[in-house]
């Protein structure tokens, strides 16, 4: 079953970012090295309250260490991380605990709402899985099971909502309504957002800012300031996707 | 029913019930234990097989029921029954009571884990003199062996089940910040439910065959003196009915452990069959 679509027609405005924003975090200087092999070297990067980034960068460049350390699940990492306010995580992943049904999986640890199983099923209902919110995790496709970890992120609405490539077992009808959905939802609470992923196109119609991380520290930065809805073939996007590609080192014959 | 009796010997961990494929030819494997018993019964008739070696099949019928009758087995049993539920729940207690203080605290597994697997080494039934020397010929050397038995495979298995839990699982739990209560209940004890089920298995194995070696230090009652008391009288019937008791209580048990995995176990379930 697709997602709601939540208003396609009158798609949510930008939050109204007044111009002096506070930090939501702040990475200063992040290393990481595994077993004597530098991963990320100095890392700066600041993510305002509210503001949507976005962070490419090729396989095994460090893009899921980076998140793990925001999340503050990542003792070995040098540098300072701060995080001021609450944190949401959807993992590469799903990462569904298999032995609790998919609607307790959301509702775990869901405080704060005076009733999260109610709060649980309205999450499930916008991606679209109310009628698997009583299966086992193990029973859901994998598009579905990612939808779930999504909704279970979403569902605690944080101040700081990190994305591990959210969307890539969906298929495109399914992404773009969960496009919409996390734009939504990033309009009505206004979370400071980090999504990782591979779609240069995914990117630039989301962010208001898109990173790429590269031998081990952010090696390139676009603003994008085009109000949404976005269209991919927009001028501005169509020069900012040439200059993200070839940072990202793809000829125009390569493949990603 | 002689396929319990053979059934007894392969119990174990490994021993996993094949079901036949096809329920349709299930009374094909009917057939040859069917076989056996008749060749057994005549060869009994024929005077081929004495009962002083072994009872004929229709003899071990007709004192199952006499001893039935007699209330002797009745008595029998209940005694080693108690023996085993008192056994087996102090040592399913201390088993998974000792896991969890491993499992759950560095503390505990240093304090707790070297002993359990220095002594996991020694062999059960090589404790008898010991336990003979220190306890005396009653009850307790018997119900110490069931204990010990049960709680190895039930410690082992569980602390290992905790350990094993996904680390991702308690990221998770710390992103959203479970309390430790919370973390516990359900993703460390869930986790660590099927190796402990699994450990149950072991142990019931081993409980019943601790009970049945137990049973044979000076037993005054229960199904092991009624064995030992058969074999001064050559009642081989007897001894046969008593084997076949102890193994239809352990697969009684067998069938409950099933059971209860079926029911935990059914988020897994859901994979395997939908
Ligand atoms: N726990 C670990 N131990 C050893 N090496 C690790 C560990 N975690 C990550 N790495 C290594 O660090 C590098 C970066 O990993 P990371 O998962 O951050 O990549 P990524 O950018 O998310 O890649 P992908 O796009 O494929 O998900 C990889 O080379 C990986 O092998
Ligand atoms: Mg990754």
């Amino acid at each position: 079953m697709a997602p709601r679509l939540p208003d396609i027609l009158n798609p949510p405005e930008a939050p109204p970012g007044a111009p002096p924003r506070t930090p939501v975090a702040r990475i200063e200087g992040l290393t990481r090295a595994f077993a004597g092999r530098t991963v990320l070297d100095g890392v700066d990067l600041t993510i305002a309250r509210g503001e949507f980034v976005a962070m490419l960068g090729r396989s095994g460049s460090g893009k899921s260490t980076l998140l793990r350390a925001l999340a503050g699940l990542d003792d070995d990492a040098g540098g300072g991380v701060t995080v001021d306010g609450t944190v949401a995580v959807a993992f590469q992943e799903p990462r569904l605990i298999p032995w609790r049904r998919v609607i307790a999986n959301l509702a775990l640890g869901l405080r704060g709402v005076p009733d999260p199983r109610a709060a649980a099923l309205a999450a499930l209902a916008e991606v679209g899985l109310t009628e698997r919110a009583d299966a086992w995790p193990l029973t859901l496709s994998g598009g579905e099971a990612q939808r779930a970890s999504l909704a279970r992120a979403l569902v605690r609405e944080p101040d700081l909502l990190l994305l591990d490539e959210p969307f890539s077992a969906l298929d495109a009808l399914t992404r773009i309504a969960v496009h919409r959905l996390v734009l939504d939802l990033w309009a009505r609470h206004g979370p400071g957002i980090l999504l990782v992923t591979h779609d240069v196109d995914e990117a630039l119609l989301l962010a208001d800012r898109v990173l790429v991380l590269d031998g081990g520290r952010i090696a390139h930065e676009e603003q994008v300031t085009l109000p949404r809805p976005r269209h991919r073939d927009h001028p501005e996007l169509v020069a900012l996707r040439s200059t993200l590609l070839e940072r990202l080192g793809v000829t125009l014959e390569g493949t990603t | 029913m002689s396929a319990p009796v053979l059934d007894l010997a392969v119990r174990g961990p490994a021993a996993r019930r094949r079901r036949p494929k096809i329920p349709g030819t299930a009374w094909k494997r009917l057939v040859s234990p069917l076989v056996i018993l008749v060749v057994w019964q005549l060869a009994s008739s024929a005077g081929i097989l004495p009962d002083r070696l072994l009872a004929a099949p229709a003899t071990l019928v007709g004192t199952a029921v006499d001893l039935i009758q007699a209330g002797t087995l009745q008595t029998a049993l209940l005694v080693s029954l108690q023996r085993v539920a008192i056994g087996f729940t102090i040592g399913a207690v201390a088993g998974v009571g000792l896991a969890l203080i491993a499992g759950l605290s560095r503390f505990g597994e240093h304090a707790v884990d070297p002993p359990m697997q220095m002594l996991r080494a020694i062999p059960l039934f090589g404790l008898i003199p010991l336990f003979i020397l220190w306890f005396g010929i009653g009850e307790t050397p018997k119900i110490a062996i069931l204990v010990l038995g049960v709680a190895f495979p039930l410690y082992l298995n569980t602390f290992a089940g905790i350990r094993g839990v996904d680390g991702k699982l308690a990221e998770v739990a710390k992103v959203q910040r479970l309390t430790r209560a919370e973390l516990i209940a359900h993703i460390v004890l869930p986790g660590a439910l099927p190796q402990t089920l699994v450990g149950l298995r072991q142990s019931l194995g081993i409980g019943w065959l601790a009970l049945i070696v137990a049973e044979q230090i000076n037993a005054d009652a229960g199904l092991g003196y009624m064995i030992n008391d058969a074999r001064e009288f050559l009642r081989t019937d007897v001894i046969v009915v008593g084997l076949v008791v102890y193994c239809v209580l352990g697969l009684i048990t067998d069938a409950l452990v099933r059971l209860l995995e079926r029911r935990a176990l059914t988020w897994r379930r859901g994979f395997l069959t939908s």
